[in-house]
């Protein structure tokens, strides 16, 4: 594809070239032993059509053929074969070497980046794309990568050995093989210029079929039920006539790359043979003529001369697309982690539940200001609810009592220490957090309720499901608790998946439990049940709750009632009912059918 | 994916080329005019023998510059062939693809429900995106290259029988153990390729659920855990690498071993024939240009069969969709086994999901009249949705039949059967587009009127004034609107249906009460006096239904009007007081 070299571009390209070294440089003695071998191997390559060149003088015509000295020269070229083929063997594997184990070493440390990552900077990039980095872009790194090992270094040294011995055969073939080349480049920077338009158009037709694709397939039951199938196809199509047409111009224009510089090639070995033939004319019968045999090593040079050119020009383009690729893992390995730990931080233990915020201001944008000036002191054992109308920042509360964001300004302090002074492991199994969003590890039901617990019993398992009403469904499963489930679940509905999560925090009885929506989309039956399970849980110890069916909270030991980041009201049921405010608006609306 | 993974290989890749049967000329021009490019390169060693045998040897600087011309005239004329095979490879690559995308996007239309559960949205995605990228480059690749590398390699063969017999032997014993060697790693390779590509599937899912858990697994401190089985994985996956990369690394070397072998026998054979005059000397430099054509092609081949095997391996992929055939079809008895004026009746109904461990619903009977409403209710996975879903035939019924005006469900043809049903589902899905592009789902002529009269029962008139007017576009999945806009267009848009079967499957979850109250008021108003399938959790919605089924772990816990049932239905009594007793309170 056409280099569109601005020089901000080619700058960053040496930067992420410089940081692609750092990590090749730790294998520096399989880099140096790969390279050591490249040049010898390309020498012997080289050196063996000489061999061969001489052992064909030797054979003069009929009864004039030195047949000691021909054995001697093929025993030799045996011998320099054979060695070659394994250093070529040792290469190849040594550069797979390095090429995998660099791409390992990025793959790692990009996963340990993402396991840092504020949060702010994992919800503000679609997974999909995160995704992208580890696996799509560092594939194509590792491809461009090792074929930049295997091809440009072996490459360049054999234009330039080949140059070497052609000069030293005849420096008139050499030159008009140096002349004359260079014509190829020129050729296929030509065309690729040109194509990259079309590639270009290529691709943007493809994003969109792509996105059709995604919105149609994905939501093929609405697609169904409306027997919307033939106008989708019918769209399909249309795209993907479009796309047909851009794709043969794209592939074919581009593929019209190897043919030209193939004739460039073989109008250099008709150079060659011509020039060639000449001097074997012209030095015919003096005193060091040009014999048949150099000719033939020659033209043999000469293909193996202009191979590697066609072949660099393709590996350019490639390794140019690696360091893009790299560079997007670079972007994610360098970005800020979370800020770290200080050295003293405190092991938060045997927590008795005082939380305390003190003029806690948040937001996830500068520009739009959401909590401002909260103030909040939670004495052990409370029961802390929080309402309010969708958006007013309920979710936002728990995301710093868990130091999932950090304050803008103020603090929050658990048993008097700020958060940010104590270890996060210990600050986040203080609380057990059932969210609103289930998530589930793809593995069996019960490596999914014992995250928390690593050690549990099986009879606590069963207690703990059994707490959260998920022991029925669960033994219905085929293969009960060792019962497979894929990453999001698979056919388990949103409220058993609500059902697994909170069997999961009941196993581990965390000192605060933090509910978020825990009971959304479980059936109020169900949920009446669970509470009592719940209320069990959260007796004597401090915990928080966020909901919008009022039902659940109505025995909270203080509500905090949210709108637009403030608190506006703050009380039990009946302390705020008797107000006839915000909160008892919103009770009223709710029953009143 | 189970039913995937037992995929017959390579027969499935056979089978897809049935697809590129349009493109017959191109398929055979091309590599057509690519063999003729090649035979002109087998001319190349012959002009420079003669060249050297008698340009050279007679001093004839003339007849040297005739055949150096020539040499030149076979470039331009391989130039014009090797553009003509390349367009003609690119047009059936292209060709081919864009068939099989269409039929394969024709295909995953016509699969049923249950299939689609079963495979996973996601893979079907990429398969029909990435995978069928591989594959027409794929094809492309093996128009251009692959015929042309066997055929330089058996035409050099054949051209060293004009130049020797007694040295072409030695050609006829190297391609043999060539091919041993090149096949031998290619199949070696490809199961090692395919385990390479599952390991970086599990890579690829490690990485994607720590980034959509990354909440519990903090909450949980599990970070240091993750990271061991992401390296641990990571490991496997390189091992894996590093394998199948020793192994294919294997190709060149021993390619290089065998022709320089057979090189040097050659020059011995060669030497011993000149010596008795039956060969000249540019014969024999003839011969060994040969065997360094062979060595040339054999070294592109390898670099096509790395991008050959992915092929395969996506090709398979694709095959195995086609493979899986929709489970429904539609019977030939038309007859009406039923009661024509129940609007819907389920006889002995069960339903048990693909793979499931127990049935999801059991002993289904009830009939319900034209224009009836009819409220569904009951607990979490007590089967409310896969009841409704039963209706429009989204899955079969494993037991029982489903009738509709008494012919059973399974005689209808698919469309005339929806076209019959509005359904609501639970999430609100709505496609990029203009509001009126997405009302005009219902009904493809539908006009403005008729729209803004659905919208207008669907409680959707004032977002539609508030947004403009029917042109707004709406973004992909409905992005731009509130979750509440969203259920009021999609209940909208099922009733520009005008449907004589309503089902709204909790699609007022995210309205407030009075919304949906004048919504189920509005319904009953309609002209066409459609039956009504209304799914809750709440009483509230339901409780004025002529009857309401409630569920219970799937299977029917009651039926009735909302007083009987309060008396008569424990499970009903419960929920509703679980909703209003203790509030009232």
């Amino acid at each position: 594809m056409a280099k569109k070299a601005s020089v901000g571009k080619t700058a960053a390209q040496k930067g992420t070239l410089k940081k692609v070294l750092k990590y090749v440089g730790r294998h520096g003695f399989l880099m140096a032993l790969s390279v050591i071998l490249a040049a010898a191997s390309v020498a012997l390559t080289l050196y063996a059509p000489i061999l061969i060149g001489d052992a064909i003088d030797l054979i003069m015509g009929r009864n004039n053929v030195d047949f000691e000295g021909i054995a001697n020269i093929l025993i030799k070229t045996a011998i320099v074969v054979g060695i070659t083929a394994v250093m070529q063997w040792l290469m190849n594997t040594i550069n797979n070497r390095i090429t995998y184990h660099v791409v390992r070493d990025i793959r790692n440390e990009a996963f340990r980046k993402i396991e840092i990552l504020p949060l702010k900077y994992l919800d503000a990039h679609p997974s999909g794309e995160i995704v992208n980095r580890v696996i799509a872009d560092a594939d194509q790194f590792a491809e461009g990568l090792l074929m930049g090992f295997t091809q440009l270094f072996t490459g360049v040294v054999t234009i330039l050995g080949t140059l070497v011995f052609l000069f030293s055969i005849s420096w008139q073939i050499a030159l008009v093989v140096v002349v004359v080349t260079p014509l190829s480049l020129f050729i296929a920077k030509f065309i690729a210029v040109r194509t990259y338009r079309m590639f270009h158009l290529q691709s943007e037709t493809r994003g969109q079929q792509t996105a059709f694709i995604d919105e149609m397939i994905g939501n093929q039951k609405v697609v169904q039920a409306f027997s919307h199938e033939d106008e989708a196809l019918e769209k399909f199509e249309e795209i993907n006539n479009r796309l047909a047409d851009c794709s043969l111009k794209a592939i074919f224009f581009s593929s019209l790359t190897n043919p030209s510089t193939r004739f460039v090639n073989s109008v250099v070995y008709a150079g060659v043979a011509l020039s060639g033939a000449l001097i074997c004319i012209a030095t015919a019968g003096s005193a060091a003529p040009f014999t048949i045999g150099q000719l033939s090593c020659c033209l043999s040079y000469s293909n193996q001369y202009t191979k590697p050119f066609n072949e660099i020009s393709g590996v350019i383009t490639e390794l140019q697309n690696s360091l893009a690729c790299a560079s997007r893992i670079f972007e994610l390995i360098e970005e800020e982690p979370q800020v770290s730990e200080p050295e003293n931080a405190v092991t938060l233990s045997n927590v008795k539940g005082r939380v305390e915020l003190n003029d806690v201001s948040f937001s996830y944008t500068p520009d739009r200001k959401l909590i401002e000036g909260l103030d909040l002191s939670v004495n052990p054992g409370q029961r802390i609810a929080i309402v309010g109308p969708t958006g007013c920042g309920k979710t936002t509360i728990i995301n710093l009592l868990m130091r999932f964001y950090d304050v803008n300004g103020g603090s929050v302090s658990v048993e008097g220490n700020d958060i940010r002074e104590i270890t996060r492991n210990s600050l986040r199994q203080s609380y057990g957090m059932v969210l609103q969003e289930t998530w589930l590890k793809s593995g069996t039901i019960r490596e999914n309720i014992i995250m928390g617990k690593p050690d549990a019993t099986d009879e606590e398992i069963i207690a703990a499901s059994k707490a959260s009403h998920a022991h029925s469904f669960i033994m219905r499963l085929p293969q009960g608790y060792d019962t497979v489930i894929t990453e999001d679940g698979g056919s388990l509905s949103q409220g058993q998946k609500q059902l697994l999560c909170i069997a999961r925090v009941m196993l581990c009885l965390p000192p605060m439990p933090i509910l978020d929506e825990a009971t959304s989309s479980i059936d109020t039956r169900t949920e009446i049940k669970i509470q009592e399970a719940f209320a069990r849980m959260m007796r004597g110890r401090t915990s928080f709750i966020v909901a919008h069916r009022l039902s659940t909270i109505r025995e909270a030991d203080v509500i905090l009632v949210m709108k637009d980041g403030h608190i506006i009201e703050q009380g039990n049921h009946e302390e705020l009912l008797k107000k006839n405010g915000f909160y008892a608006k919103l009770y009223n609306s709710q029953f009143a059918v | 994916m189970s039913s995937i993974k037992t995929e017959r290989q390579v027969i499935f890749l056979f089978k897809l080329l049935v697809h590129i049967k349009k493109y017959k000329k191109e398929c055979v021009l091309g590599p057509l005019f690519k063999l003729l490019e090649a035979l002109l390169e087998l001319f190349v060693p012959l002009v420079i023998a003669s060249i050297i045998d008698d340009g050279i040897a007679n001093g004839d600087k003339g007849y040297v510059v005739g055949m150096v011309l020539l040499l030149i005239g076979l470039g331009v004329v391989g130039l014009a062939f090797s553009i003509t095979a390349q367009y003609f490879a690119a047009k059936a690559a292209v060709g081919f693809s864009t068939g099989v995308k269409h039929e394969l996007f024709k295909h995953i239309e016509s699969l049923s429900y249950s299939e689609i559960d079963n495979i996973g949205t996601s893979t079907l995605i990429t398969r029909m995106t990435s995978d069928m990228n591989q594959i027409q480059s794929g094809v492309n690749l093996t128009l251009r290259l692959l015929l042309r590398s066997p055929f330089v390699v058996f035409g050099a063969m054949i051209m060293a029988f004009t130049v020797n017999v007694q040295a072409a032997l030695v050609f006829v014993a190297a391609i043999p153990v060539l091919s041993v060697v090149v096949f031998g790693i290619m199949l070696w390779c490809i199961p090692l390729y395919k385990k390479v590509q599952q390991r970086l599937d599990k890579v690829l899912g490690i990485t994607r659920e720590n980034l959509t858990g990354v909440r519990v697994i903090r909450a949980f401190c599990k970070e240091k855990e993750e990271i061991e089985e992401f390296t641990r994985s990571n490991e496997e996956l390189t091992a894996g690498q590093k394998f199948v990369g020793r192994i294919s690394a294997l190709m060149n070397p021993l390619t290089y071993i065998i022709i320089n072998l057979a090189v040097i026998w050659l020059i011995q054979t060669g030497a011993v024939q000149v010596n008795d005059g039956i060969l000249s000397q540019g014969d024999v430099v003839a011969l060994y240009n040969y065997m360094s054509q062979i060595l040339v092609e054999l070294i592109k081949l390898a670099n096509l069969i790395i991008s050959l095997t992915k092929c395969v391996a996506c090709g398979n992929r694709v095959q195995a969709l086609f493979e899986i055939k929709t489970s429904q079809k539609i019977s030939d008895d038309t007859s009406i086994v039923g009661d024509p004026d129940l609007a819907v009746e389920f006889r002995g109904v069960a339903l048990k999901y693909k793979n499931a461990g127990d049935n999801s619903l059991t002993g289904m009977d009830f009939s319900v009249k034209r224009g009836e409403t009819i409220g569904i209710i009951g607990g979490t996975g007590s089967g409310k949705t896969s009841l409704v879903n039963m209706i429009p035939r989204f899955y079969d019924a494993t037991e029982g039949e489903v009738l509709i005006g008494g012919r059973n469900v399974n005689s209808f043809p698919l469309d005339e059967l929806r076209k019959k049903i509005g359904i609501v589902p639970q999430r609100a899905v709505l496609f990029k587009g203009t509001i009126r592009e997405n009302m005009k789902w219902g009904k493809n002529d539908a006009t403005d009127e008729e729209i803004m009269a659905a919208a207008k029962t669907a409680q959707a008139a004032d977002v539609i004034d508030d947004k403009g007017g029917l042109d707004y576009e709406i973004e992909q999945g409905g992005r731009n609107l509130s979750g509440g806009q969203r259920q009021r267009f999609t209940i909208a848009r099922a009733l520009v249906k005008n449907p004589e079967i309503l089902i709204l499957d909790d699609s007022a979850s995210a309205l407030d009460f009075a919304t949906d109250a004048a919504l189920r008021k509005a319904i009953r108003e309609m002209d066409s006096d459609p039956t009504v399938f209304i799914v809750s959790q709440r009483t509230s919605s339901i409780q004025h239904a002529d009857k309401i089924i409630v569920l219970d772990d799937g299977k029917i816990a009651g039926i009735g009007k909302h007083e009987e049932l309060l008396e008569t239905c424990q499970v009903y009594n419960e929920i509703y007081s679980s909703q209003f007793k203790k509030e009232a309170v």
